[in-house]
Formats: C-alpha cells, structure tokens, sequence
C-alpha cells in the first residue's frame, strides 16, 4: 500500500525536523553564553537536509529526509573586555558565542511549519487508510 | 445484464492505487520543503491511470517480458517550481498542500463510489431484503 509509505516518509520528515528544532533550542539557549577561549565559545549549530527513498520495494516512488550531519558555523563571535569576569582570559577578554538570535526564531518557526505540513499529511493518509479498509463494512 | 466481476468497479480501483502513489509522491515533496537541491515531483494523474487500465490488456508470454505496469511507475514527473529558492529546492509549500488535498478527495470520491457499488450488490444478493 502506497499510502502507508506516504505516512513513512512523513514521519522521517518529523524525525529530521525535531533534530532542527533541538538545535535550534539549543542555539538561542546558548546565545548568550561566554567563554575563556575562541575555541570554547559556542558555535551555532544546524542540520544538513539530504533526502532518503522509504521503502525496500523497487517500486517505491517515495522519498523521505534525514539529517546526514550538524554543521557549525565558524563566523568570529564577539570578544569582550571584561576583565572581572570569572571566564576572562589572561588579557581580560571573553569570547561570546556567534549566535544570531533572530535568525534562530525564524529557523524555529519554519521548523514548526513543517512539522505541523507533516502531521498534517499523516492524518490525512491516516483517514484515507482507515475509509479503505471498513470498504464494505 | 452480464455481470463481469473483474471491472464492477469500473475506473475506481486503478484510480485509487494511482491516488495513493501520488499521495506518496506529494507527501516526499512537503517532507523535503528544506532539503537543498531537492526537486519536486509530481505524478501525471491522467497518463499515468490510462497506463493502470491498459496493464491489464498487456499479454506477456515469456518470463523477461517487461511488466506492463513498469508504464505506470514511470509515471512521475518533475515539477517546475513558480519560485526556486537559492539552495536548489524546488518545493512550493502552498502547491503541495493543495494538490494533496485535491488528491485525497479525489480518494475519497473513488471511495464513496466504490462503497457505493458494493452496497448495491449486497442489496441485489440479498433481493432487497
């Protein structure tokens, strides 16, 4: 049943967009966050998309998505002179992290858009598969 | 009138198999909204049922003979995007989600005549009782 791969291929859309969503949390979390070193300091981080077939038959004409790694991007974040800072390095700086906070919240709604676009497909076949099957009931 | 069981219900059966691939096929298009270089695909309803009808006509005498119904997995198509974004996707969110409902519909149509068809048979077994 083709509908069936239908909700397949929704729910690794859901699996790849809630790994979106943590990494998006986990960035405005951490938006604020310093460091003693350039090295330390928070990166933000995001999911790299790549799209799978869902099925084994060869038939299957339906394509899922997965997460094939986490990049991080390497943009210099702020350094601060704060030299009464417990995290201030020997010359009385902190690092801060890179992470752009508006760009963050316009990441998670569009994550949550897609999530709900999945749900939504889900039901959808869901009802489908369910009318099908009580067929002369 | 000859009552043939193979075709009672008429279009309807292929039109539901054809329904679901391309319930399949849409559903891969608003999973991949934010893969790059993702293309859209859609499923050529119309040549694609005709191809589910004419299966059943195709004789094959040998074992290496293609399967007839090879037509209709072919069936899917490239979509061409009204706004291609920079990163190479091609999915338009607001196409999808209205050709998916337009295709479940139709689903439900084929359905509902199929449901129907099946309660005017048992009725006629059951000579109205």
């Amino acid at each position: 049943m083709s509908l069936f791969s239908a909700i397949t291929t929704a729910s690794t859309a859901l699996a790849a967009q809630t790994i979106r969503l943590n990494l998006t949390a986990s960035n405005i979390a951490n938006a604020e966050s310093l460091a003693s070193s350039e090295e330390d300091a928070y990166r933000t981080q995001h999911a790299i998309f790549q799209s799978i077939p869902v099925g084994q038959t060869q038939n299957s004409v339906g394509e899922g998505v997965t997460v094939v790694g986490i990049t991080r991007s390497d943009t210099p974040g702020p350094r601060q002179y704060m030299p009464n800072h417990a995290l201030a390095d020997d010359e009385g700086y902190v690092f801060g992290s890179n992470v752009n906070a508006a760009a963050e919240m316009a990441d998670m709604i569009s994550a949550s858009r897609a999530y709900q676009n999945n749900v939504e497909v889900m039901n959808t076949s869901k009802d489908l598969l369910i009318r099908t099957l009580s067929l002369g009931r | 009138m000859p009552l043939n069981l193979d075709n009672i219900f008429g279009v309807h059966e292929q039109a539901l198999s054809v329904g679901a691939r391309r319930a399949t096929v849409l559903a891969s298009n608003i999973a991949n909204v934010d893969t790059p270089g993702y293309i859209a695909r859609d499923v050529d309803f119309r040549a694609t049922l005709a191809a589910a009808r004419d299966e059943l006509a195709v004789h094959r005498s040998r074992p290496e003979h293609m399967a007839a119904n090879q037509a209709a997995e072919l069936g899917v198509r490239i979509r061409l995007s009204n706004q291609p974004s920079v990163d190479g996707n091609t999915v338009d969110m607001q196409v999808e989600k209205a050709e998916f409902m337009r295709n479940a519909m139709r689903y439900n149509a084929s359905l509902t005549f199929i449901g129907a068809r099946i309660n005017g048979l048992l009725n006629a077994i059951r000579g109205g009782q």
